[in-house]
């Protein structure tokens, strides 16, 4: 199956939702493609229990019920050409050919390795909420939430809707530095409205700053987990663990197309003008995939590059200040929740770092590149292909991530053998 | 809460009911049941909830290697763990 | 100035194999690399440990370096597996041209068996019907490239040879100068693979591009290296570009898929129509494949020389200049008896195998 489009999108997060919307209010026929069987992105992802917020049911039915719109979903993109993107779904590869492209692929969380880190019952924190929005089953789990940033809010909040009871919140930053940022937050109303609800649904709910978990402990299975809070350590028993520091980019797609990037700390972020677009004049980003900002810099940068992306500049511009004003929270976020040293150095020479391949700390020690690092060790080798391993050894400093070839995701060899990607013409058999 | 459907399928031959909708990652775990072991053995379960950590892997509808948390449960489903 | 008994340029497979066996023979060796170790050719290749027929001297080589490579049989970081290797005949043709091929394998004296095609299926019963048998190769084994060239680069280092980290810029009379103007003096052994013509131009040399695809793991889907009877027509016939079915399982349960050979694409991209071709190659033998998943698709370059055969010996015209280069597709399982040929020939020793067919002179008017 080929198909073209005026404008395709990757993502049907927030900024992709409203990207494709702004692209077929110019009349452009539309594709949105997503990896997850529904759409919403992270942080309206559906959720088999409880209805959705009226803004995510109106930023959802918006885009796709519209006749313009193509809506592919569990559509994962496996390779690029020019203008072309391959894709596969659970039943078929397919080539999707685009006049322009509008990369919305969001943000995964950062996950740093610490002793125990592997044992079942410890997830991300968004890792969490993701899974018990899908049904993972809560109901009289005792739930402890640790980390860093506003998410773990968030976190706890999905938690405790889905039955938990949430033992508290460790966040790892300095309770000065948590006070300096809430102090901020009338600056964005709709934040300040968002954690005011949070609080409202978390009362009771122990919220623990300098807090940091050293290790979760159990044989099979997370037993326990050691804190090390302002007043000493400690050792609170539970049944999961949602533990995250805070997010990241996804920019595997935008590197295979070959976008420029830069760094923000240890992490690569794509680099746009103000239309969004890349260095690639056919390829726009937008949302947390520019950097971390929050739902409503998705949004608003996600109707930018899908007017833009349609042609349609002046509707874009007129979304500048409000751009501007939600890009200005990102800032506010980054600057307060600098990660603590002790949280670099959790991790134990015996500690694996590769999940995939099972590869320790200490099997690394002695290289200095990562490509040695990878050929001696398999370290990063695995099916993440690098994903989580890769982005926690940039972060404590070790070694930076390499480039990116396809298959962007493990992609079926079907998909690769039999797919008719090319013109037969240019294949010889 | 909303009125919600349930499926049924099968996880290691045994039946478990879940809301539409939800992942066989959520199944499994509805059932108590461990995912999988690691290529030095360790038992593993979901990290990151949203298919990029590849820890959910197990066998469904006899195709290993697949994301528990990425796909979607659907009636008479068969998923084997322990791969 | 810094004077060397040996100065090996270059630590894929072939350059780490010459240091460890210079350096066991007592000479002072430097070895210069600028990238990571086996991080080459060697880091890109399948490991699969095989004897080819087609070239008797080639065959000899083969046999040579396979009995070498017994020592490292133990090593854990080598994942030695001794897979054994299946060739397999699509159709009465291919079957009929086993006799020939075993009595020359054989003579060489590497043990084979006739596998007809009831015995193929109990072998491998993965593999799609239709299929006429096989011959099988039980001694043969697969390797993990990269970790071996490491492992030999580390003997030679605990024995005294020094490791230079930096690219050979070009020879100079009695050594080679680095490209942060280190100089190094002695006789100098150029083992940079494809890289050759940069510091040997005289010796012709093309880059054969190869495409790899690995699997996640799925032990037991098929327990030999597999290789169509066709193969041989693929690996040295001169068509710009071919495919044929070539399938391992590595030790981790994983599958590794090849073959492919193209010359005339310089760069490392990935070209999808090639991995395609390849797939659509493979399923036909091994239709299983089609529902695994492909974790990881890779490129390397093979180097070839016009007849096909490595350089192996003294650079015609030179003193003190050595080659061991141009291995094409079966550097891995020839790195450890080229080692031998060139080093012994470079103490004045006697070859253990007939040196004459690798002679560098040969291709130099
Ligand atoms: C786990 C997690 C939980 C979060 N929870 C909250 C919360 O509760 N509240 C909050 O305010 N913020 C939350 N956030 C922050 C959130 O990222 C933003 O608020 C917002 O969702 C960003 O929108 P986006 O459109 O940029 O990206 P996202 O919402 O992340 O959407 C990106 C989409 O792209 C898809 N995708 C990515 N790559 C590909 C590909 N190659 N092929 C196909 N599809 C692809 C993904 O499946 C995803 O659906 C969370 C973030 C994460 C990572
Ligand atoms: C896809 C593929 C599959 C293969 N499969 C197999 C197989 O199954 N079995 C088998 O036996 N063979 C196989 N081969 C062949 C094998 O990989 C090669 O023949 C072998 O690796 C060549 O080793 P080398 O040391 O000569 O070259 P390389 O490994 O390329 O090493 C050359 C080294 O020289 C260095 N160098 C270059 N220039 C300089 C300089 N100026 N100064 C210093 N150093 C320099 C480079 O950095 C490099 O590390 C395969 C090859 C490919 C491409
Ligand atoms: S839990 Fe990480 S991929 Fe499924």
């Amino acid at each position: 199956m080929n198909e073209y489009y005026d404008v395709l999108v990757v993502g049907a997060g927030p900024a992709g939702l409203a990207a494709a919307q702004a692209a077929t209010s110019h009349g452009a026929r539309v594709g949105l493609i997503d990896a997850q069987a529904t759409a919403g992105g992270q942080v309206w992802r559906h959720d088999v229990r409880h209805a959705a917020p009226s803004l995510a049911r109106r930023s959802i039915g918006g885009a796709l019920t519209h006749s313009r719109v193509d809506w592919l979903a569990r559509t994962q993109v496996v390779a690029v050409e020019t203008g072309s993107l391959f894709v596969e779904d659970p039943r078929r590869g397919s080539r999707l050919d685009y006049g322009a492209l509008v990369l919305a692929t969001g943000a995964r969380e950062l996950l740093l390795p610490f002793p125990g880190w592997t044992l079942p019952g410890v997830t991300g924190a968004g890792g969490l909420q993701a899974l018990a929005k899908q049904g993972w089953p809560l109901a009289g789990r005792r739930v402890l939430i640790a980390g860093s940033g506003p998410l773990l809010l968030a976190a706890a909040a999905t938690a405790k809707r889905h039955g938990a009871t949430v033992l508290g919140i460790y966040e790892q930053a300095g309770a000065d530095a948590v006070r300096r940022f809430a102090g901020s937050l009338w600056r964005w109303p709709a934040k300040a409205i968002q954690a005011a609800l949070l609080r409202g649904q978390l009362a009771g709910v122990p919220y623990r700053c300098g807090s940091v978990v050293r290790r979760a402990l159990g044989d099979s299975t997370l037993r326990t987990v050691e804190l090390e809070g302002p007043h000493g350590i400690e050792q609170v028993p539970c049944d999961q663990l949602a533990i995250g520091y805070g997010l990241l980019p996804n920019v595997e797609l935008a590197q295979l197309l070959g976008c420029e990037l830069r760094w923000e700390g240890a992490h690569p972020q794509v680099s746009t003008d103000i239309w969004q677009q890349t260095n690639i004049d056919t390829v726009y980003a937008a949302g947390e995939v520019c950097g971390i900002g929050g739902r409503d810099s998705a949004r608003v940068e996600g109707a930018i590059a899908g007017h833009a992306a349609a042609g349609a500049r002046s509707a874009a511009m007129a979304l500048q200040p409000r751009r501007r004003h939600a890009r200005a929270f990102a800032e506010a976020l980054r600057t307060r929740f600098a990660l603590d040293a002790r949280v670099y150095a959790l991790a134990t020479p015996d500690t694996l770092i590769c999940r995939c391949e099972d590869v320790a700390l200490s099997d690394m020690d002695g290289y200095t590149d990562t490509r040695s690092a990878k050929l001696a060790t398999r370290c990063g080798m695995g099916a993440c292909q690098g994903r989580i391993c890769g982005a926690a050894l940039a972060e404590l400093g070790r070694f930076s991530g390499g480039g990116q070839r396809p298959p962007l995701f493990p992609a079926r060899l079907s998909t690769l053998g039999d797919t008719d990607f090319f013109p037969l013409a240019t294949i010889e058999e | 809460m909303n009125a919600i459907s349930s499926i049924r399928l099968f996880v290691d031959d045994q039946p478990v009911d879940v809301p539409a909708g939800a992942s066989v990652a959520a199944a499994i775990a509805t059932l108590g049941i461990s995912f999988r072991r690691s290529v030095s053995g360790q038992w593993r379960a979901p990290l990151c909830g949203m298919g990029v950590c590849f820890e959910c892997r197990v066998r469904i509808d006899g195709i290993a290697q697949q994301r528990a948390c990425m796909c979607p449960v659907h009636d008479g489903m068969r998923v084997s763990t322990h791969e | 100035m810094k004077t060397y008994d040996l100065i090996v340029v270059g630590a894929g497979i072939v350059g780490a194999a010459c240091a460890d066996y210079a350096s066991a023979e007592g000479l002072r060796v430097a070895i210069v690399e600028p990238g990571p170790v086996g991080g080459g050719a060697t880091a890109a290749a399948m490991g699969h440990l095989v004897a080819m027929d087609d070239d008797p001297a080639e065959l000899a080589l083969s046999r040579y370096s396979l009995e070498l490579w017994e020592s490292l049989s133990n090593l854990p970081q080598a994942e030695f597996s001794r897979c054994g290797t299946l060739w397999v005949a699509s159709n009465e043709r291919e079957l009929a041209s086993i006799p020939a091929k075993r009595a020359r394998l054989a003579a060489a004296g590497v043990e084979t068996e006739a596998i007809d095609s009831d015995t193929l299926y109990r072998l491998e019963p993965a593999l799609a019907p239709g299929l006429a048998g096989g011959m099988r190769v039980p001694g043969e084994a697969v390797v993990y490239p990269p970790a071996v060239a490491r492992h030999l680069v580390d003997r030679a280092v605990e024995r005294g040879a020094r490791m230079y980290s930096r690219r050979v810029a070009h020879i100079e009379y009695g050594g080679v100068r680095l490209d942060d103007d280190t100089r190094l003096q002695g006789p100098a052994l150029i083992a940079t693979g494809c890289a050759l013509a940069q510091l040997l131009p005289t010796l012709p040399l093309r880059a054969r591009k190869g495409h790899l695809v690995i699997t996640d793991r799925h032990p037991g889907l098929v327990h030999h290296q597999l290789l169509e009877l066709g193969y041989a027509d693929s690996a040295h016939g001169d068509a710009d570009s071919s495919v044929a079915f070539n399938v391992q399982p590595r030790p981790t349960g994983q599958i590794l898929i090849g073959s492919s050979r193209e010359f005339g694409s310089s760069t490392p991209e990935v070209s999808l129509p090639m991995v395609r071709r390849m797939l659509a190659r493979s399923f036909r033998f091994l239709p299983a494949l089609r529902q695994l998943d492909a974790l990881r698709i890779w490129t390397g370059f093979r180097p070839v020389s016009p007849d096909g055969r490595p350089y192996l010996g003294r650079v015609p015209h030179e003193h003190q200049l050595w080659v061991a280069a141009g291995h094409e597709g079966l550097g891995i399982t020839t790195s450890l008896g080229s080692a031998r040929l060139v080093v012994d020939q470079l103490l004045g020793r006697a070859t253990a195998i007939d040196a004459s067919p690798y002679d560098p002179a040969r291709v130099v008017a």
